[in-house]
């Protein structure tokens, strides 16, 4: 049974997010067009700053919406599309998130992208957009279709920015490499998914969960084949080891604010993902538990391997942009852990401890990010002795980045140890104690990593002694990620309370 | 004296305060920065002073503890069977209490980081950094000693890791990065074994549920006070089968990880060999610091968590924990003697008394543990300035080898005079701390254990072997030649040796002064022994 659902003028304003995204990104592309070739190119990038702005200000229109219709005791989602696109808190706060870290992005590139190394920069700033679209339509998708299109317009747009530096050598293989992992990862979650639609007979995620318990009683051997494709495209995705070769050359070949959008954006949006499919059609299988906790373990298996092999990757790296790929997989692992724990009935929110390292996690990496684009302007090489006595060279942006690192390491009083204290709680909680050794044990190694640069910028001193220059734009957002990521250190307790307080289990991911 | 005002607050913060200060004032101004340090880190040193003052032991520093809810994040009922249930927490308080096992501790910590903030006048490099690195420093192990829920001991204890790695780094010797690196991974291995063994801790012993009008709430708390409370209440769900249920192999484990994650800082034998570095590499004040208070909050822990939480545990590894100890007491002063350096022999025997600390611990009474606290007070004295006169010595010659050096007490008699007394305090000559602290930790185990205690006394013969071998060889002889135009220590330097030696001699002449604090500080864990374990 096949409905025609269309657009109606008042699903319009449920998507205004999105829609104001498309819109500026057509406004900008055509402006690109029509302005003469000398005029510059950063004012297209104030464009796309104020469309991302413009979006966020939608998406907490519709949270304040949810909330008052909480209040009231209405229904707190929204459903178009035939049940395939919703409007809920999930995907809400979601949303929110990669909006003001593309935000933050966008600011920090300007000033910082030089004409030289990326000649078509109107298109690098408005491709943001687009990009930013498809992992919205992630985060909202309750229908198998739609969550692949969402990807797919992720992945092309991010595919042409990784190459963006088209004259350069490395940008192009990058671009070359992440073109054919990203195939490959769409192919294999696609085949995962055309095994689930095979099997319960519907592309919607509710009526496949309402299904499934019959399916596996028929056939188990192809829902496990179902979700081994599945959790082998989403690990490719995720860069998660034994998935992740790719993602050092890509990370390295990419504009350093692309690198940052696929470290941060790109892979919350498939995290959105995989917690809207995993959890609307393994978790909740009750009668079905042995499915249930292999889907689990292969997860919790996979969430190790990544942080044991991302952080001993990182151990011997001299590249700063590599060694935060790795450390990015690492972190991919320690995110992946709150959905690798079992639901029990003490322990259910998976979703706060998630969203919480994640917060911190975007705020590190954007803001680890800017100061290596700062250093690279300036030094040219993304080497870590590029860092080497950067407490005198500019000793604000030093301080800032060492509360980074602090973060990055899990190290009190940042956000990242919090992040980390109560994913780590979660999993003693829920007896777990294995992956919490894993994890405590690689969040030791990485001491030694992230203190690598904090070595370089106290002990050692540089070859020149000059100033670095800091443009403004990227000065702020350094200075705003350092101070969100030690303000979530110091009170933890309202990001908590309100992600606690809007997100609801049963009504986000229960989709109906 | 103290009604009204958050005295533990103001110890702890004041030092972080001083060092917002410091970062302030304009960096050429190298004076005024130093007097910021030191007085900053004397306004907590004689907080400190009042509060032991005003303190009664008797009341156990009750009236002291502070509390505010500083966290309390909600955790997800939706899936719970039980509808009855109203809230649901994860709660970690800001709460601070002083008790007699601490009361010393914080003592020692502002009389040595006080002395050591003096001893920092021979720092010239990069002061401002330095200074507000220390007076972090300092916030950390004043918040070791007084913090009373597990998270907040656990932020202190690693805000101690990060200044220290610098203070290494940064200001040591030549291989001073090494020793920093080394520093780092081994504390921060030692802090994350902790960090596991805590929230094994939180999620056992720390549950609570409370029946109130509206409905049952549950709480998982960091706090120490309600874990001890849990401990004692049979009808805790940390006793009962289910799912908060602190079974033998999770006691065993967290209090394996505890002796681990301690046993690193304290340092127990195959732990230790950061602490060697550290020793070696680290600029005088900072190894003051390191010696005299970093060492200490391993002891501490190990009292505070291992034994008062997990006292089932210690009952049954008391043995071990004296084999231990005795490894370590053997160890360290055999290898102290081989020595040529006098900063590693300091360090050997450092290793060697904190074993001592192990055997006071495990004579599992009161005699015992007060024996391995004031072990752990007095040794951090002696240590202190030893370290202090390693400083000043290696200031004016360069070199602390011990064959380099001779002829001390011509050339330089007091600072060589003062040597003397802190070696032989050292060493546990009667009338000085040092014997005190032995004496007390070897009757305690005498009581239960005498054959150990026995072997255990031969590392008290070596002591003077190693002391006297190298003190004497660097004060008496003749004069190395490039020596000789030497001068005597400077007032700034010899006020901290005076004050040092003055306490150092104070409790070997009144020891009551620190027993009569402890008097009460055990109760508990003795009641545990007797009553709870049975054994």
């Amino acid at each position: 049974m096949i409905q025609t659902n269309t657009l109606t003028w008042s699903d319009t304003w449920y998507m205004a997010p999105e829609l104001a995204l498309v819109v500026a990104t057509l406004v900008l592309a055509a402006l690109d067009l029509a302005l003469p070739r000398r005029t510059n190119r950063d004012w297209i990038g104030w464009g796309a700053l104020a469309g991302l702005v413009a979006a966020g200000v939608f998406v907490g229109w519709h949270i304040h919406d949810l909330r008052s219709a909480a209040g009231a005791g209405e229904q707190t989602y929204h459903s178009l599309l035939g049940g395939s696109y919703r409007i809920d808190d999930f995907g809400n706060l979601l949303k929110l998130i990669f909006l003001g870290a593309s935000a933050l992005l966008v600011l920090a590139s300007l000033g910082t992208v030089k004409r030289e190394d990326v000649p078509i920069k109107g298109e690098f700033y408005y491709l943001f957009l687009p990009a930013v679209v498809g992992a919205m339509v992630m985060a909202s998708s309750a229908d198998l279709i739609t969550l692949f299109l969402g990807m797919e317009l992720l992945g092309i747009t991010s595919y042409i920015l990784v190459g963006v530096r088209k004259r350069t050598g490395v940008s192009g293989e990058a671009a070359f490499k992440y073109v054919v992992t990203g195939g490959t990862a769409s192919a294999f979650i696609l085949y995962g998914m055309s095994f689930l639609y095979g099997l319960t007979g519907s592309t919607n995620l509710g009526a496949i969960r309402g299904a499934l318990g019959g399916a596996a009683a028929d056939s188990r051997a192809l829902i496990y084949a179902a979700f081994f494709l599945l959790i082998v495209g989403f690990a490719l995705k995720l860069a998660l080891a034994p998935f992740h070769a790719w993602a050092p050359d890509v990370y390295q070949g990419a504009p350093t604010p692309v690198t940052s959008f696929l470290a941060v954006v790109a892979k919350g949006a498939v995290f959105a993902m995989a917690y809207r499919l995993f959890l609307n059609t393994a978790y909740f299988q009750t009668d079905d538990s042995r499915l249930r906790g292999d889907v689990f373990l292969a997860l919790a298996v996979l969430a190790a391997a990544a942080m044991i092999v991302g952080i001993a990757g990182a151990l011997k790296q001299q590249s700063a942009k590599r060694l935060l790929a790795l450390s990015g997989v690492a972190n991919a692992g320690v995110l992946l852990v709150p959905l690798a724990l079992d639901v029990t009935d003490l322990h259910a929110s998976l979703f706060s401890e998630f969203l919480y390292y994640f917060i911190a996690y975007v705020f590190m990496n954007v803001g680890a990010f800017a100061v290596l684009t700062v250093i690279l302007r300036d030094a040219g090489s993304d080497k870590l002795s590029a860092f080497a006595g950067l407490y005198h060279r500019a000793p604000w942006t030093a301080v800032a980045m060492t509360a980074l690192l602090c973060s990055l390491a899990g190290l009190p009083i940042t956000g990242g140890f919090f992040g980390k204290l109560f994913i780590l709680f979660a999993s003693v909680q829920t007896k777990a104690y294995w992956l919490a050794a894993i994890l405590l044990a690689t969040t030791v190694v990485s001491y030694y990593v992230y203190f690598s640069f904090i070595r370089q910028m106290y002990m050692r001193t540089g070859d020149t002694d000059g100033k670095v220059a800091v443009p403004v734009p990227a000065g702020i957002v350094i200075w705003l990620s350092a101070a969100a990521t030690v303000a979530l250190g110091l009170a933890p307790k309202p990001v908590l309370d309100w992600v606690g307080g809007v997100y609801s289990l049963a009504v986000d991911f229960v989709a109906r | 004296m103290f009604a009204n005002v958050p005295v533990l607050s103001l110890i702890i913060w004041l030092p972080l305060l001083g060092s917002l200060v410091v970062l302030l004032l304009p960096g050429r101004s190298g004076g005024a920065i130093r007097w910021a340090g030191i007085s900053f880190t004397f306004v907590s040193m004689v907080l400190a002073f009042g509060l032991y003052a005003s303190y009664l032991p008797l009341a156990g520093g009750g009236e002291f503890a502070e509390h505010g809810s500083w966290l309390s994040v909600p955790l997800n009922t939706e899936v719970m069977q039980d509808t009855s249930v109203t809230s649901y927490r994860l709660a970690f308080d800001y709460s601070l209490g002083v008790d007699g096992i601490s009361m010393p501790l914080v003592l020692l910590t502002g009389i040595v980081a006080s002395m050591a903030s003096l001893a920092s006048v021979h720092i010239f490099k990069r002061q401002k950094t330095y200074f507000s690195l220390f007076l972090l420093l300092q916030t950390g192990m004043y918040g070791v000693f007084l913090a009373r829920d597990v998270i907040w001991f656990f932020i202190f204890f690693e805000l101690t890791l990060i200044p220290m790695f610098f203070l290494i780094g940064i200001w040591g010797y030549y291989g001073r990065e090494k020793a920093a690196n080394r520093f780092l991974v081994y504390n921060g291995l030692g802090s994350a074994v902790m960090l596991l063994a805590f929230l094994i801790l939180i999620a056992t012993l720390g549950f609570a549920s409370v029946q109130t009008d509206g409905g049952i709430e549950l709480t998982f708390s960091g706090s120490y006070d309600t874990m001890l409370a849990n401990l004692a209440d049979p009808n805790a769900a940390a006793h009962q089968a289910g799912a908060w249920l602190l079974s033998d192999n999770l006691q065993w484990a967290a209090f394996i990880l505890l002796l681990v994650a301690f046993g690193i800082k304290l340092p127990i034998f195959p732990f230790h060999t950061w602490m060697l570095k550290v020793h070696a590499e680290a600029p005088p004040p900072v190894v003051m610091i390191h010696s005299g208070i970093l060492l200490k909050m391993g002891v501490y822990g190990l009292i505070r968590f291992a034994a008062f939480l997990l006292p089932a545990q210690l009952h049954s590894w008391s043995a071990v924990l004296a084999v231990l100890g005795v490894i370590n007491i053997l160890y360290g002063a055999v290898l102290a003697c081989a020595q040529k350096e006098f900063k590693l022999v300091l360090a050997y025997s450092s290793i060697s008394h904190m074993g001592i600390v192990l055997l006071g611990i495990a004579s599992l009474n009161e005699t015992g543990f007060e024996g391995a606290v004031y072990q752990a007070v007095s040794h951090g004295l002696i240590s202190a300035l030893l370290f202090l006169i390693v400083g000043s010595l290696h200031e004016r010659t360069g070199t602390t080898r011990i064959d380099e050096l001779g002829g001390l007490a011509r050339a330089v008699p007091f600072t060589a005079g003062i040597l003397l007394t802190a070696g032989l305090a050292s060493l546990g000559l009667p009338g000085l701390s040092g014997f005190i602290g032995e004496f007390l930790s070897f009757l305690g185990l005498f009581s239960t254990m005498k054959a150990l205690t026995a072997i255990g006394t031969i590392g008290v013969l070596l002591a003077a072997v190693y002391m006297l071998r190298s003190v004497l060889a660097m004060t008496y002889g003749p004069l190395p030649e490039k020596l000789a135009g030497l001068k005597e220590a400077r007032f700034i330097e010899t006020l901290p040796m005076v004050v040092l030696t003055a306490f150092i001699v104070l409790l070997g002449i009144y020891p009551s002064l620190l027993t009569d604090l402890m008097q009460h500080g055990f109760d508990g864990l003795l009641r545990e022994l007797q009553t709870g374990v049975g054994g």
